[in-house]
């Protein structure tokens, strides 16, 4: 299902590993996450860091949560953590899911960026047991909306795997 | 300043009348939702022995569409005094809409409040179906589009991995389960009465998404229910016998609500802290109660609020979680004795606190002898959540 690219810790996947029609994610109005939807787009992994304070935040908010500077900012990590928590879906809750289950969802901690967290698919087979505390490399899987415009999601799969 | 002299609700209101609609599978009210709304307060009313034009304020949670002033000028009331919405949280707000009352009461901003909730789903849009629309932003935009997208699909990581750090067992959800369909088959007010569960048929159940099972996860219903509450002094006038309000309590701890599943302390039901401000409040320790009402949205959700209420350890979680310790009368800590959003009615939460009126005034299907004490715990897991404690006038 996935394609490695074997230049960096992060590979690529023109694979949608759930069938299209969900929401496309898109920037929010007022700005606070389009610096994070354009870089996935490039393959790149952007998290809030506060240049004051270094503390580190996600998801993205106005505000350092520790130091109140309004000057936090999102800095390039590596799309590599390890398992927190998981899930497999098999009752589909929208359309587009009626025929894709059953389906793993990850909650991915990144050790090298305070530990915050990321929410994504967890590629390969579904009905392979995940293991909390595995370690985790990110998959970028390109894709157009509805409307061809492109955006960017990033998925997970074992670092052994 | 010692905790008896601390600003308090404690006893300071009752609730004196309580009431509900027939409740009904999702949809299938013949009635529109107002409707139930205005059914359940007039029968909440009837209940209280009081005129409803005496209502001088409405308190609800979960973005209920009852409008107050609609429900007013539809009842004639007099005089609107007091309309309060708990913001946020969905059915963790079931609690605090009480507190909310009650200190509206306390403060004399009203003297009669209806807490209230109408359901009827069928006529508007379902909480376990996803909306369909093109393109998502904001937090959702993190989730959604990996198909994380309803309550059930939010909460099971949080479950999971309090399972997983504790190496409590699927069992502890089960029992939870088959406490609230053994207590509905008691109760003919219950949408699953004459519909029993058992250990295999939780076991062959569909997944819903691991680790819930089909019955790990709450019904969706059409009803409406209400709770009058007065001031403790004006209660002693009115014919029924009063519950006491002792305790409210709502909240949530340090950055709930960040996106993306980034709460610090992420594997919770978001109760910790609640929990202790209610204690001190009632001034009441947790082996204290003699029933507990805890809100199922998800099973997972009310095995965390029972351990962050201190009911028990999360280390002896599988050893406690037992049908015969949750069930009325003769277990250890009878759990959702009229059978909860399981099995008695989704709605939202309220329902839970009318059984837990109906045990202190000792008019439960499912009642536990001299019951003098007991604990309602709102939706967990969400933020904010609420939790309140009632008592009879010996638990004062």
């Amino acid at each position: 299902m996935t394609t490695s690219t074997n230049t960096t810790s992060a590979n690529t996947t023109a694979t949608r590993y759930l069938p299209p029609g969900l929401p496309a994610p898109v920037a929010d109005a007022d700005g606070l996450t389009a610096p994070y939807w354009d870089a996935l787009r490039g393959e790149r992994l952007l998290v809030q860091r506060c240049p004051r304070c270094h503390a580190w935040q996600w998801g993205p908010e106005w505000l350092c949560h520790r130091c109140h500077s309004l000057e936090i900012a999102y800095v390039e990590v590596a799309p590599a953590g390890v398992l927190y928590s998981w899930q497999r879906v098999w009752h589909p809750v929208h359309p587009a899911l009626d025929q894709a289950g059953p389906y793993l969802i990850g909650l991915v901690e990144l050790p090298d960026a305070g530990r915050v967290r990321m929410v994504g698919n967890i590629l390969g087979d579904p009905l392979r047991p995940p293991r909390i505390g595995e370690p985790m490399r990110g998959v970028f899987e390109h894709a157009v909306d509805a409307r061809q415009r492109p955006y960017t999601l990033l998925h997970w799969e074992p670092a052994a795997g | 300043m010692n905790a008896h002299d601390a600003p308090t609700l404690r006893g300071k209101t009752a609730v004196v009348g309580i009431g509900e609609t027939e409740y009904f599978r999702h949809g299938k009210s013949p009635d529109a939702e107002f409707k139930l709304a205005l059914r359940a307060t007039l029968n909440a009313c009837e209940d209280a022995g009081i005129d409803p034009r005496r209502i001088d304020g409405f308190s609800s949670y979960g973005n209920d569409r009852s409008d107050p002033s609609r429900m007013a000028a539809a009842l004639g009331i007099r005089e609107l005094r007091f309309s309060c919405m708990q913001w946020g949280g969905g059915g963790g707000g079931v609690s605090a809409a009480v507190g909310n009352a009650a200190a509206a009461l306390a403060t004399g901003m009203a003297d009669c409040v209806v807490v209230m909730r109408a359901l009827a789903q069928g006529q508007y849009q379902r909480y376990g179906r996803g909306q369909v629309e093109q393109t998502i932003s904001g937090e959702y935009a993190l989730t959604v589009p990996y198909g994380l997208i309803s309550p059930a699909q939010r909460f099971a990581m949080k479950v999971r991995r309090f399972m997983h750090d504790h190496g409590i067992g699927q069992e502890a959800l089960r029992a939870i389960a088959l406490a609230s369909y053994h207590h509905a088959q008691r109760n003919p007010r219950a949408v699953m009465f004459g519909k029993p569960l058992t250990e295999e048929k939780y076991d062959q159940s569909r997944w819903i998404t691991e680790p819930f099972h089909l019955f790990d996860c709450c019904m969706e219903n059409d009803g409406a229910a209400a709770m009058i509450l007065v001031r403790a002094e004006e209660a002693a006038d009115l014919p029924g016998m009063p519950v006491y309000l002792l305790a409210a309590a709502a909240g949530s701890d340090h950055r709930c609500a960040a996106w993306s599943h980034n709460a610090p302390g992420y594997a919770s039901s978001s109760f910790p802290g609640v929990a202790r401000n209610l204690y001190r409040m009632a001034r009441v320790e947790p082996a204290d109660f003699d029933f507990v009402q805890s809100y199922e949205n998800f099973t997972g959700g009310v095995l965390m609020a029972l351990i962050e209420h201190g009911l028990f350890s999360a280390e002896a979680a599988n050893d406690f979680l037992k049908p015969e310790n949750l069930i009325a009368p003769g277990g250890a800590l009878p759990l959702n004795t009229s059978g909860g959003n399981l099995a008695e009615c989704y709605m939202h939460g309220l329902e839970l606190h009318l059984e837990a009126v109906r045990q202190l005034r000792g008019t439960s299907t499912a009642q536990i002898d001299n019951a003098r004490l007991g604990l309602v715990i709102g939706g967990p897991m969400v933020t904010p959540v609420s939790s309140a404690i009632y008592g009879t006038g010996t638990a004062l």
